[in-house]
């Protein structure tokens, strides 16, 4: 009943390929958008800003850079947390070189380094196929960790060899920094996050978007079809890094406030990975329904013992929290194996055909 | 010239100068290759006989360490905690096929990754909740295992040999060798290499797909044992030891993901390699710390010319 799609009468090609073919997604999105842009910043407290909103907007967009990669052009990798870092510390030297620059362009600046990054490190994928593919992406794991911690300039030869965030403004308005209000990072958060997933959804479904899915669902075939297997692979590298070198200097920038280099190691990646496999590889919206999932368990299972009036200490939570993520991606994939994504687009059309069965 | 002169000529001359560190560096580096290929091995079995990639091996290492240490704390006799932790294997082996593997038959590859990753998560949260998240000391002398240590002097020089590497290199290559005869000659051996051949065909015979995976599991939880029996003696039982898991990744793609040689000469060369490559030119020029990131490099580079490894089975592609 309320997802009547009858009557949606689509007169030309454009209006069928348009960005919501069905105005109740629209609606929707509007709705979501609404939630977003006013009745969040309202109601939400300080801790909900820091543990919350600011967070899976940040892993969304992470997971969303590594699903274009894995999920979409088919090559598996296992480095995101590293091209993180990548952006996190090209943004910190864009800063400290030029204090001046617009803390929006150095951001958008740091992820052409980190997608230059990843497309080197893509190079051997024309190459190496599967699971061989991990390991060139695990080298860039650890290289750049190591080098993170060896290489001094990047974090300006400090004592401590973290980066620190220094106070930004923007336009008159603190935006980075320790005296920074919560409410103006979750916007330009949510301001970034918005352009990319816009920019995101357009790539993946145009021209570059289907050569990826070809060069996934069988490479050589797609080379047979006449795509050139290293241009799209090395965009899909080139994109993907674009994205998660962003996300890692809004993780930064805009979360952490400072970091060391080994913010950026195994772990990060991994739970980059969680969220897309959780969301769903393939899809865009999944990313979001990924992070939402894997970043409010911890602080959900975080308030239910207490809730409860049970006592139990922080180190067995904090095992407990491990050990149910771990079941809960298991069960995740013996139930749907295309993720959460898949979960909303059965329940989309059951809503569609209600109440009839068929 | 100097940069070429430290990178090209210096590091041999070293070498040369000092024989007995050599070989010290050498013997370190063969003992953690023969533990990298331990590792490997049990990753490789899985892979053969049921194409997953088991991320979990590195955590089964760091369970059966734990579980062995724990039950001696709880006043069971070592040489009866042995036997005691192999029965957890095999349960978990069981628990694992039954729970995760059954339901995601016939899925994609990266799916069944994944679940691994889901059972590592687990087993460390399980095993922190049961043990505690400390570090624990291996009982190496309660499993009548020597501690003392050999010196020699070749050279004129000093050589430290321990015992405990002894035995673990000694305990390494004959474990190595009951699993080839048991592969080799045995009816389940055989049974293991025909699923791995061809699913299919090996059905199709009256193999059962679902014992021989319990099997397998329980093999490779084994294997994990003697390794962490092994590398407990030497760094400490706790889940730090998951880093020598993500080790074993590189020494499987260089030696090819289906080769049990592969993964014996992968480890070994990977273990002595990083251990020079470390001494020799990371601490005078990189400043050290490059165990973290060599074997990965190294594993690139050789996969950039051979892309199944060194063993693997050649890749053929067809439309």
């Amino acid at each position: 009943m309320l997802y009547r799609i009858a009557g949606q009468f689509k007169t030309n090609y454009r209006a069928d390929h348009a960005l919501f073919p069905v105005r109740q997604d629209a609606v929707l999105l509007a709705v979501i958008l609404i939630c977003a842009l006013v009745v969040f910043p309202l109601t939400a407290s300080e801790f909900t800003f820091q543990a919350l909103l600011i967070p899976v907007l940040i892993y969304s967009l992470a997971a969303l850079g590594l699903n274009i990669l894995t999920g979409y052009a088919g090559q598996l990798s296992l480095g995101t947390g590293a091209f993180m870092g990548v952006g996190a510390y090209a943004c910190y030297k864009l800063i400290t070189i030029f204090p001046e620059m617009n803390l929006l362009v150095a951001i958008g600046l740091s992820g052409f380094f980190s997608a230059a990054v990843g497309m080197a490190f893509g190079l051997p994928s024309l190459r190496i196929k599967g699971f061989y593919l991990a390991i060139a992406t695990l080298a860039a794991q650890f290289f750049l960790v190591w080098l993170f911690e060896k290489w001094a300039w990047l974090y300006n030869y400090n004592a401590s060899g973290a980066i620190q965030v220094p106070t930004i403004d923007m336009f008159g308005i603190r935006v980075a920094g320790p005296t920074a209000s919560s409410i103006v990072q979750y916007y330009f958060v949510l301001l970034v996050v918005g352009l990319m997933t816009f920019f995101a959804i357009n790539i993946t479904r145009g021209h570059i978007g289907r050569s990826w899915k070809a060069v996934r669902d069988m490479d050589i075939a797609a080379e047979l079809v006449g795509i050139n297997l290293l241009r799209s692979k090395l965009i899909a590298f080139g994109v993907s890094s674009y994205i998660v070198g962003v996300s890692g200097a809004l993780f930064v920038f805009m979360w952490r406030g400072a970091a060391e280099p080994n913010l950026f190691d195994i772990p990060l990646s991994f739970r980059v990975l969680f969220i897309a496999i959780i969301g769903g590889l393939g899809s865009v919206m999944g990313n979001y329904l990924g992070a939402i999932l894997i970043v409010a368990l911890p602080v959900v299972l975080n308030i239910v013992p207490e809730a409860l009036g049970l006592d139990i200490n922080a180190a067995t939570l904090e095992h407990l929290n491990i050990m149910i993520i771990g079941a809960l991606i298991v069960t995740v994939l013996i139930v749907e194996p295309h993720g959460l994504a898949r979960f909303w687009a059965i329940i989309r059309e059951k809503l569609i055909i209600w109440p009839f069965p068929h | 010239m100097d940069f070429l002169h430290s990178i090209l000529i210096k590091p041999f001359a070293d070498m040369v100068a000092a024989p007995d560190f050599l070989m010290q560096v050498l013997w370190e580096g063969l003992v953690s290759g023969v533990l990298y290929a331990l590792i490997a091995l049990g990753f490789v079995l899985i892979y053969k006989s049921s194409r997953i990639f088991n991320f979990a091996q590195g955590i089964m290492v760091v369970f059966a360490a734990l579980t062995l240490v724990g039950l001696h704390e709880k006043g069971v006799h070592a040489l009866l905690a042995v036997p005691l932790t192999l029965l957890v294997m095999l349960m978990l082996a069981v628990a694992i096929e039954r729970v995760v593997l059954r339901p995601l038959v016939n899925q994609p590859d990266i799916i069944l990754f994944m679940a691994t990753i889901g059972i590592t998560l687990f087993l460390i949260g399980f095993g922190e909740l049961i043990f505690g998240g400390e570090n624990k000391v291996m009982i190496t002398e309660q499993l009548l295992i020597p501690t003392g240590s050999y010196t020699f002097e070749p050279f004129g020089g000093f050589l430290l040999i321990e015992q405990k590497d002894l035995t673990a290199v000694i305990g390494a290559i004959a474990l190595v060798l009951i699993l080839l005869l048991f592969l080799n000659r045995s009816k389940m051996g055989r049974a293991i290499r025909a699923l791995g051949d061809d699913h299919q065909a090996a059905l199709s015979v009256g193999i059962s797909l679902s014992t021989i995976w319990v099997l397998v599991w329980f093999i490779a939880g084994v294997i994990a044992l003697a390794t962490g029996i092994v590398w407990g003696a030497r760094a400490g039982v706790s889940f730090a030891l998951d880093v020598i898991a993500y080790k074993a990744l590189p020494v499987l793609m260089l030696g090819g993901l289906e080769s049990v040689t592969g993964a014996i000469v992968g480890g070994l060369a990977i273990g002595i390699l990083e251990k020079l490559f470390e001494l020799y030119w990371g601490q005078p020029l990189l400043g050290g710390n490059t165990e973290t990131w060599f074997a990965f490099v190294f594993a690139l580079v050789i996969l950039l010319f051979r892309p199944q490894g060194l063993f693997g089975e050649k890749i053929i592609e067809r439309i």
